[in-house]
């Protein structure tokens, strides 16, 4: 540089400037470290108090002695059921209403109504989904599905279904969304390419728009379950049991075990609610209640590392170049 | 003055073909101006919402030759392709007065399958859009949509219109990898390609060579030369020296209207009217 270059810069004026700089460039750091160092803490805690208690046993048992010794087993089957129910319930619908919202709707009245409520339903706290699940799933549906079918109590009742029916909802907006930013992802071009070839609407849609937005919708899918894995207030007065001496589980022709969607279940956050508050002796359940929290978290770890996984994975495939 | 010294070159033949007045020369071709028409519309009008893009457009469009649309941006090309194969029907807001017949049928008729017209009238797109999908799916696209599921079949159709579009021998060896991996010049072939296989009658192609280099552009207008035996090609393009080189007829849009209409050597080289002549020899647009 230039002495003349140099002379005319103002100095007074570019010192300050730097010195803001760095104090804001410190601060932000700082901030970004708050996140950070609260989840290292709580890994650390975690980890530290609950890997003692990992073993095979531990991951494959019932639980003993009113639930102050042995497994937690019914409680991870109890996760993976009622996920696996819930993502078959809310993907189909999920992905259908986003296809419907992008696709087919126009932008007007009715469009704009319907997004409101996805945003407002993002918003909600899960606490009322659970309430909704009670009032709507099982003493309007379920009750009105008894009295229809003559089914007794079949229906009306808390169970596995109805705690993943409002998971579904719950999780319905992240599913509705992150389909609908996939699909908009893809190219005008694409389309009008399939059209111009003579394919209906609908066969563009199937061949030409899902193939491509595939990634984006199972990354949605994925973070939607790892979502619902952990929540607890939709399920509470929904399905899921304090303890249960056996696995919902019913023998189809009496031979093939299932799911059974009409049982009740035991699930990972809520026995570790229910292991913190209402346990028989709590302080001696404290190795249980780490060692559970430490496999909802792997789970839920798990799932994410999978959607960022997918999503890289993905986008490399469609050509795109940033990740 | 300057038409004065163009209007002596005309008629004198070199062994190039006739001098334009655009530059560049004609290329002698046999002549097509006895084909039958292939495309007819009537009065035809187009609508984006309120605004008019096209006003009352009659023009006649022979079958088996060139024809190309040219004229400034904006002034309805695109939009008159579209309203030949009915992808104008995809945009909201959009409709048309008037008609457009194909071989005698009007195409908008209540009766009218879009899905098979669009089979009959393919399109090439201004920017190359191939599937992210393997170069053999991308031209088995349209065959399995219309319920082609032989492998025997499929194989023989995707390598008899990756023949015609001139591009088998560069990609015979790799029809499982991504088209994604092609060059734009051989994306756009390949466009080509897979709508040959829906066997269609007549292609349009809007500016199919404006993104390409000049060799890949010289490879799509000798493939266009070849395919006007057999079909009825509609281009738009903003070469002049382009549509002097690959057309049979050329139709001079302005506005939305068409100015003027005839045989490419007679508008390059004699055009009735002063518009007409004030964009081609590059003083306007
Ligand atoms: N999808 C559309 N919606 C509204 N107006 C459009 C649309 N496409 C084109 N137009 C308008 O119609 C006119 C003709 O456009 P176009 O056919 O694309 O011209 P060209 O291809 O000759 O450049 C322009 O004024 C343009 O703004
Ligand atoms: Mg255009």
């Amino acid at each position: 540089m230039s002495e003349a270059l140099l002379l005319t810069l103002p100095k007074l004026t570019s010192q300050r400037v730097r010195w803001s700089e760095i104090l804001s460039d410190v601060l932000v750091r700082f901030f970004a470290l708050i996140p950070l160092s609260a989840l290292g803490f709580i890994m650390y805690m975690i980890i530290r108090k609950g890997a003692g208690t990992i073993t095979w046993s531990f991951l494959s048992q019932m639980p003993l002695n009113g639930m102050t010794e042995g497994g937690i087993f019914p409680c991870i089957f109890g996760t993976l059921a009622i996920t696996l129910l819930m993502i078959l319930m809310a993907l189909p619908l999920g992905v259908a209403a986003a296809i419907y919202l992008t696709e087919f709707a126009g932008r007007g009245f009715f469009f704009r109504v319907i997004r409101a409520a996805v945003n407002n339903l993002a918003g909600v706290p899960s606490i009322v989904f659970g309430l909704f699940g009670v009032g709507f799933f099982i003493l309007f549906v379920g009750r009105s599905f008894d009295h229809v079918l003559k089914t007794g109590m079949l229906f009306g009742q808390p169970c596995m279904l109805w705690a993943a029916a409002t998971l579904a909802v719950l999780v319905l907006p992240v599913i509705i969304v992150s389909t609908e930013e996939a699909l908009n992802a893809v190219p005008q071009s694409q389309r009008s390419a399939s059209l111009a070839l003579g394919a209906t609407k609908w066969q563009t849609i199937w061949h030409v728009v899902l193939p491509q937005a595939r990634g984006g919708i199972l990354t949605g899918a994925i973070l939607s379950i790892s979502r619902g894995a952990g929540e607890t207030a939709p399920i509470l007065f929904t399905g899921c049991a304090y303890f249960l001496p056996r696995l919902p589980v019913v023998h189809l022709f009496g031979v093939i075990p299932i799911v059974n969607p009409f049982d009740q279940f035991m699930e990972l956050s809520y026995h570790i609610f229910i292991m913190a508050t209402q346990s028989l002796d709590a302080v001696k359940t404290l190795p249980i209640q780490y060692g559970t929290t430490l496999v909802l978290i792997s789970l839920t770890f798990f799932l994410n590392f999978t959607a960022i996984i997918f999503r890289i994975h993905f986008r490399k495939k469609m050509g795109m170049v940033s990740v | 003055m300057l038409i004065a010294e163009e209007n002596q070159g005309i008629g004198e033949k070199t062994n190039m073909g006739t001098r334009t007045l655009a530059g560049g020369v004609l290329s002698d071709r046999e002549d097509v101006t006895r084909n039958p028409i292939k495309i007819f519309t009537r009065e035809l009008d187009m609508y984006y919402g309120a605004v008019r893009a096209l006003q009352g457009i009659t023009a006649e469009i022979k079958e088996r030759a060139v024809t190309a649309l040219i004229g400034p941006s904006g002034c309805g090309k695109s939009t008159f392709l579209r309203t030949l194969n009915r992808m104008n029907d995809t945009i909201p807001g959009a409709r048309i007065e008037g008609t457009v017949m194909i071989d005698g049928v009007n195409i908008y008729g209540a009766d009218v399958n879009v899905a098979a017209l669009r089979r009959m009238v393919g399109m090439v797109f201004q920017k190359q859009n191939p599937f992210p999908k393997s170069i053999f799916d991308n031209v088995a696209y349209g065959p399995r949509l219309h319920g082609i599921t032989d492998k025997a079949v499929l194989e023989h159709m995707v390598e008899e219109s990756l023949k015609k579009s001139a591009i088998w021998d560069e990609v015979k060896d790799r029809l499982d990898t991504s088209a994604m991996q092609l060059s734009g010049g051989q994306q756009q072939r390949l466009c080509i390609a897979r709508v040959l296989a829906v066997g269609p009658e007549i292609i349009l192609m809007d500016e199919p060579a404006s993104a390409l280099d000049p060799l890949s552009t010289a490879k799509i207008e000798e493939l266009i030369h070849q395919l006007r035996k057999n079909y009825t090609i509609v281009i738009v393009t903003h070469n002049m020296q382009q549509a002097a080189r690959v057309s049979d007829f050329t139709a001079y849009f302005y506005m939305g209207s068409l100015v003027e209409f005839g045989e490419t050597k007679t508008i390059f080289t004699n055009p009735t009217k002063k518009e007409t002549e004030d964009y081609i020899t590059g003083r306007f647009g």
